[in-house]
């Protein structure tokens, strides 16, 4: 545990030393606080709450920023050390290969889950000092988006892994990892979409339509988000008949398994 | 005499590639090692199989009485400098230490005594972007002697050291060698190696061709020693016996003598009016040429 704590340890010093901690939570920060001011302008008095507002706004949002942030970070952490030479000493050391793929992932797992905490919770709490209304109602809600947003992160944090450890370069991994963004992220719900038009309704079954949302993380965390009292303002609630914890459950499924799989495939590899 | 690295009949391919093939040596507690060979002859495939980072295709490679591969904690005991060491380039040179240092679980204060030993405690708070080669590989050398290693794999260490560290970095060795430790060092630097390894292995084309002390391969090789006199002045320029002495520029002779005229050459120029002599036998890098040659031929 040490070991893989040292390692977290050192990701997470590198990443406040070449400034992805800095970079990644004003980005986030800044379109959080966009959407904040943007967003409560139209909403008026609809009598939702504003805090569910920047929910739904920022959830869709996250949807394409947070897998692509987490698939940069992730892509390179075994490929890039290989290629830059440091990964053959750091194997050279008395450790486990899958400690090496553990600690990068509590390293780049605080980085993310720090950019969301601040950078979300710089909107909401721009949004408490403009306006105190609404906030006490929205509050679950909005600390659902913050931690699952964290999954989602993870998720997309295991695919690059797994993404490093199969790509034999690092231009290859870079590749593969904007075409799983896209997939993901795009892609499948515009099959998805075209698969229910097309089918009318014959085929497709409630019980087949929540597999192929689970089939997918960034729908699942849709769901998630959009599906609860916030949904209401979205138009998603009561579109899949999908539970929370069921949601969760795969989200962190979808984490579990491609970094197990990472660390099968390093540790196999020769190096 | 306990050996720390024990390889018997190790061969390794990768893929149709036969990166080596049935290679048997052992190292022995406290002796300083050379592996040399030249690109591509396998020496970083012996590195890495001892390290336990590749698997052998056949054979044993036991280090310090375990299996590197399958048992992590044998690595605790051994220090390692890759041949062009890198380091992530963000992190300060003390950062760098101190992280290597928490995985082998050397005690923090070694990062401070580390740098200071090899000269980098001034720039131990800047950032490894800053270094050059030389402050990297004195880097990279500070690691592999973290947590007092039993077997150090050094593969190719002097490389981008200026001569004055050159010398201070063989002073380590022959400290750490008296503190017992097991010395493997790859290099190119043949002329550098002479008379600092105890023992030699040369390899070529992923086979051991040769393997003993630098007398013991004098011995096989029987390279002629090059004798060389300057004559006394006013002396002809001939010496007794039926030898062919050539003459070099003025007052010297040279003769290239085998093994055993050796004695009986050194004899009639010691007997003769000189007033220099100079013995110089075959060099590291011209018994390293002659493996090769044998071996090429052989092969052909």
């Amino acid at each position: 545990m040490r070991t893989i704590l040292v390692i977290a340890r050192k990701e997470i010093q590198e990443g406040l030393r070449n400034r992805w901690v800095l970079a990644t939570t004003l980005l986030l920060a800044t379109l959080a606080l966009t959407l904040t001011f943007l967003g409560s302008a139209p909403t008026g008095n609809v009598g939702a709450s504003a805090l569910d507002v920047i929910v739904v706004s920022l959830s869709s949002l996250s949807v394409f920023l947070v897998p692509l942030i987490a698939l940069l970070i992730s892509h390179d952490a075994i490929v890039g050390e290989a290629e830059r030479g440091t990964l053959l000493l750091l194997l050279s050391y008395p450790l486990a290969r899958f400690q090496v793929i553990a600690g990068q992932f509590i390293g780049h797992l605080a980085i993310l889950a720090f950019a969301t905490l601040i950078g979300y919770g710089a909107a909401a709490l721009a949004l408490g000092l403009g306006d105190g209304a609404g906030l006490a109602a929205g509050w679950p809600a909005f600390a659902l988006l913050i931690g699952s947003s964290v999954l989602l992160g993870a998720v997309f944090i295991a695919i690059g892994y797994l993404v490093s450890t199969l790509a034999g370069e690092r231009g290859t991994a870079g590749g593969i990892a904007v075409g799983v963004w896209l997939v993901f992220v795009l892609v499948y719900d515009m099959a998805l979409l075209g698969l229910l038009v097309a089918d009318q309704g014959r085929t497709v079954t409630g019980g087949l339509l929540n597999a192929l949302l689970l089939l997918n993380p960034t729908d699942a965390y849709r769901l998630l988000n959009l599906g609860g009292e916030a949904g209401a303002i979205s138009g998603m609630a009561g579109a899949a008949s999908l539970s929370a914890p069921a949601l969760v459950a795969a989200l962190a499924l979808w984490a579990a398994l491609p970094l197990a799989a990472a660390m099968l495939v390093f540790s196999r590899r020769e190096a | 005499m306990t050996h720390r690295i024990d390889i018997q009949a190790v061969s390794k391919a990768f893929g149709a590639f036969k990166a080596v093939r049935d290679v048997s040596f052992s190292l022995a507690e406290g002796e300083i090692v050379a592996l040399v060979g030249h690109n591509g002859a396998g020496k970083t495939t012996l590195i890495k199989l001892m390290l336990g980072l590749i698997r052998p295709t056949a054979g044993t490679v036991r280090v310090l009485g375990g299996d590197p591969a399958a048992d992590p904690a044998v690595r605790a005991r051994l220090g390692y400098l890759p041949e062009s060491v890198s380091f992530n380039p963000a992190l300060t040179g003390r950062e760098t230490l101190a992280f290597y240092a928490a995985l082998k679980r050397a005690p923090h204060g070694q990062v401070a005594e580390l740098l200071e030993r090899v000269g980098l405690s001034q720039a131990a708070d800047r950032r490894v972007r800053t270094y050059s080669k030389g402050m990297r590989q004195r880097l990279g050398l500070a690691q592999a002697l973290l947590g007092a290693p039993q077997v150090l794999l050094l593969d190719e260490p002097t490389t981008g050291l200026d001569p004055a560290l050159r010398r201070d970095f063989y002073g380590f060795l022959d400290e750490l060698r008296a503190g017992g430790a097991t010395i493997l060092l790859s290099s190119h630097a043949l002329s550098e190696l002479e008379g600092r390894a105890d023992h030699i292995v040369i390899m070529g084309q992923g086979v051991k061709i040769a393997d003993g002390t630098l007398d013991e391969l004098r011995g096989i090789a029987r390279l002629p020693t090059r004798i060389r006199v300057r004559l006394a002045e006013g002396e002809e320029r001939r010496l007794e016996g039926d030898a062919d002495w050539r003459p070099v520029n003025g007052h010297m002779l040279e003769i290239d003598a085998a093994p055993e005229d050796k004695l009986a050459l050194l004899r009639a120029a010691v007997g003769a009016r000189i007033a220099d002599l100079d013995v110089t036998p075959p060099t590291l890098d011209e018994l390293y040429a002659h493996f090769q040659d044998r071996q090429r031929e052989a092969g052909q």
